[in-house]
């Protein structure tokens, strides 16, 4: 049995029977307790140098992403151009982490971003139902390690999760693993789609254990997405994963974070959960789009003093 | 690299409450010196400053307002109840339109941070009185038979811990089931209780109904002893709590009591961890553990202690301590010298009998009382700490191995006040929670409360509950002579 698990727990994926008693055998999680501690959390007031440092991080950390069947080169050369230089109206602005678009958009992204400090990043293996053959989702994972994609976000097969094939899911993402080389590898596990917080737990350590160099809440593309306490969660995974392994995985939250306040919400939860170690974009992102602009505009407020509004930030 | 995320200052304005020189002791609907013109100084537990200087009531005052009680009493327990309750109503709103006014007031005169007050303490206060609101013209549904009556003037004394949550807890039920009140708050905290007395008269609360007499322990017992009251309900420690029930023997006052606390926080090896550490935290370090419930023995099941202690200890350095109104503040300053001595006496203590002493680093400020977050481990039921209650933010941790021991411990204590049982077993939670003694037991969480639920203790934490519709028998009488009153 291949395995990437780290020599500490290399037997807890020798079988299924022995991965789903690892899985069940993780503490669990008391939904009311998780979600009353990621309100209060929620309370942390963050104000001026503070506010400057976060809204800078934040925007470092943005998977600057369109995953639209009306995507074309012409909007993705555009998405490359913002990725690099968020605001055209002051220089010091970060840029972001990455771009995030289809495989078939990987060639046009790599070449709009020219070499710019910025990475490519790809879903794959069907994103975002994943409800294709493993040799389909390998190819499409290929496809996009090809065309120059610098990271994979892959989706998990749910099906098999909310079934209890666990070894299934992990024997997965080990291939995907290795389908993508030296790309880093980000774990998707459509939390919104696994519903309880005993099951994103189980996921997370899961992912892990297969090698996942990042673990993402969501495809953006259901009714619930990245939310302060299902990330807490994975902060938590990530945090005691490392603890008991010395290996550290990324965070990713995707979809619905639309407001600076959201995202230094975010920002607080690594910093009181996992800790300083993850506020850093190796280990930190955002999988966002409208998120960019609102910060931008806080940006602007902050160094002015006044509100620009949305005709002072670029549409893209 | 990783950066370090600083918080910057984000203090609550001061502007927002305006306390004055000099406050007078609050008597049939006016403020007034004291009899013999003594007076106090209430400080800023945080810095020290002397945030006003307060009329101290003594006996001749104590039976000024008694009087002025009485005479109020005939017309408001007249009242019918739905009148009363546009009163308490208006209170309530009150209280919520000037929470933020409130919540400044109290963490500054308290020392507790803004994040309590504002978020725990007012919401509370404004609850209790909306919910009593509903029962005052409710009161023969209250299961004490088809036409209860309220017992007179009650005579109240409370704590500095919460200081308008407990008059809250006292004033709501005895208004609410028709009685008028003399209540005595704190030495160290009268102000958010003088602000009441203002919020009374803005709401046009009849004279006299509730007086207010800030002042000492001198001053609570002429008010306990005042043949002109019926009811004594008293919040604090167990050692003035007996002394009352002693001065009350042979009369016809009824007495509730809410007394001290050694609550046991039971932590099983198949609890949801993160959240059980949240919950110790919380059980113990909420208001600086200056709380009669406080979780201040954890129990936790030997084969999961080194896990649950590495995640506590993690925890706890993340606790903020520091400026009570910065909203980003978890751990505020301890409400006086003297309580600071105590909670450092028993600490020493601790240590001198062999326990393991453990603080998160942490810088306290140079004036104001403080204390740092504090755990003991190596603690037995034999030591002082885990039987004294020390009311400040130190846990004494011990272990059990079995639900049977865990049960025997968490009841040996002369306490019975709370209780918290952390496992993700349904079936364990309902068999502990029946064998434990104790007024309240959480399950999964602690320190939560809510103006439905009845809350009181066990043994020598006292007896009567508050709260709920148990709380309105602490202020009725099931059945009255004829004519009576």
């Amino acid at each position: 049995m291949p395995t990437n698990a780290p020599a500490a727990l290399s037997d807890v994926t020798a079988s299924d029977g022995a991965l789903r008693r690892f899985l069940h055998g993780l503490p669990g999680v008391d939904a009311v307790g998780l979600e009353a501690r990621a309100a209060s959390l929620g309370t942390r007031s963050i104000k001026t140098s503070a506010k400057a440092y976060a809204i800078d991080l934040a925007i470092s950390m943005i998977d600057l992403t369109t995953l639209e069947g009306a995507d074309t080169p012409g909007k993705v050369r555009a998405l490359a151009a913002k990725a690099v230089n968020p605001d055209p109206t002051d220089r010091t602005t970060p840029h972001t982490a990455a771009v995030c678009v289809y495989p078939d958009m990987v060639a046009t992204a790599k070449a709009a971003l020219n070499g710019a400090d910025v990475k490519v990043a790809s879903v794959a293996t069907a994103f975002p139902a994943g409800r294709a053959a493993l040799d389909v989702k390998l190819a499409d994972t290929r496809d996009a390690v090809a065309a120059g994609a610098d990271e994979i976000d892959m989706v998990i097969d749910r099906g098999a999760f909310l079934a209890g094939k666990y070894l299934k899911v992990y024997e997965e993402i080990l291939a995907v693993k290795e389908a993508s080389g030296s790309a880093r590898l980000k774990v998707i596990f459509e939390t919104g789609e696994l519903s309880t917080y005993d099951n994103i737990r189980r996921a997370s350590w899961l992912g892990m254990l297969a090698g996942a160099d990042f673990i993402k809440t969501s495809t953006g593309k259901v009714a619930v997405n990245a939310t302060p306490a299902n990330t807490l969660l994975m902060l938590e995974a990530v945090r005691d994963f490392r603890e008991q392994t010395g290996v550290q995985v990324g965070v990713k939250p995707a979809g619905g974070i639309r407001t600076s306040k959201d995202a230094i919400k975010f920002l607080v939860l690594v910093n009181e959960t996992a800790g300083a170690d993850w506020l850093d974009s190796h280990w930190f992102r955002f999988g966002a789009s409208s998120l960019l602009n609102d910060l931008l505009m806080q940006r602007q407020k902050l160094a002015t003093g006044r509100y620009s509004g949305p005709d002072y930030v670029t549409v893209d | 690299m990783a950066s370090v995320f600083e918080y910057a200052p984000a203090p609550e304005s001061r502007a927002v409450v305006d306390i004055a020189p000099s406050y007078g002791l609050f008597i049939d609907g006016e403020f007034a010196e004291a009899a013999d013109g003594k007076v106090f100084k209430t400080v800023s537990p945080s810095s020290e400053e002397v945030l006003s200087e307060v009329a101290r009531a003594g006996s001749e005052d104590v039976d000024r307002a008694v009087k002025a009680a009485r005479r109020a009493f005939e017309k408001w327990s007249a009242l019918p109840g739905r009148e009363r309750a546009k009163y308490l109503f208006r209170i309530a709103r009150i209280i919520q339109e000037r929470s933020r006014e409130l919540a400044v007031l109290e963490t500054l005169d308290n020392g507790k941070p803004i994040r309590e007050t504002r978020d725990a303490d007012l919401p509370l206060v404004a609850a209790h009185f909306f919910y009593y609101a509903g029962w005052a013209d409710k009161l023969e549904h209250a299961g004490l038979g088809p036409n209860p009556r309220p017992l007179g003037v009650a005579g109240q004394v409370i704590p500095w811990n919460f200081p308008l949550l407990m008059l809250a807890w006292k004033i709501a039920p005895a208004l609410a089931a028709g009685n008028t009140v003399v209540l005595k708050p704190a030495e160290t905290t009268p102000l958010s209780a003088l602000f009441f007395a203002d919020i009374c008269r803005q709401a046009g609360l009849p004279r006299g109904v509730v007086n207010i007499l800030p002042g000492y322990g001198d001053a609570g017992a002429a008010l306990v002893e005042h043949p002109g009251i019926d009811k004594v309900a008293f919040t604090g420690s167990t050692a003035v709590g007996k002394a009352i029930a002693r001065q009350v023997a042979g009369t016809d006052k009824k007495v509730t009591l809410e007394l001290g606390g050694k609550g046991a926080n039971i932590v099983f090896d198949d609890a949801p961890l993160d959240q059980a550490v949240e919950g110790i935290i919380g059980g113990i370090f909420f208001n600086q553990g200056q709380v009669c419930c406080a979780g201040s023995r954890l129990l936790v099941q030997e084969s999961i202690q080194d896990e649950l202690l590495d995640s506590l200890k993690r925890r706890l350095s993340t606790l903020r301590l520091g400026d009570p109104l910065d909203k980003n503040t978890d751990i505020g300053a301890i409400n006086s010298e003297e309580q600071l001595a105590r909670i450092t006496s028993l600490v020493e203590q601790g240590e001198a009998e062999g326990a393991e002493r453990w603080s998160p680093a942490c810088a306290l400020p140079s004036s104001g009382y403080w204390f740092a977050p504090t755990l003991f481990t190596n603690v037995t039921q034999a030591h002082t700490i885990a039987r004294d209650e020390i009311f400040g933010p130190v846990l004494s941790v011990l272990t059990f191995r079995t639900p049977d021991e865990a049960v025997a411990k968490a009841n040996n204590s002369q306490y019975g006040l709370s209780a918290g049982i952390w496992t993700e077993k349904g079936s364990r939670i309902l068999a502990v929670a029946n064998r434990l003694r104790a007024g309240v037991v959480w399950a999964n969480t602690f320190n939560k409360f809510d103006p439905t639920s009845p809350f009181g203790g066990y043994k020598e934490s006292g007896y009567g509950r508050e709260g709920g519709r148990h709380g309105l028998e602490a202020y009725l009488a099931p059945t009255s002579p004829e004519g009576a009153r």
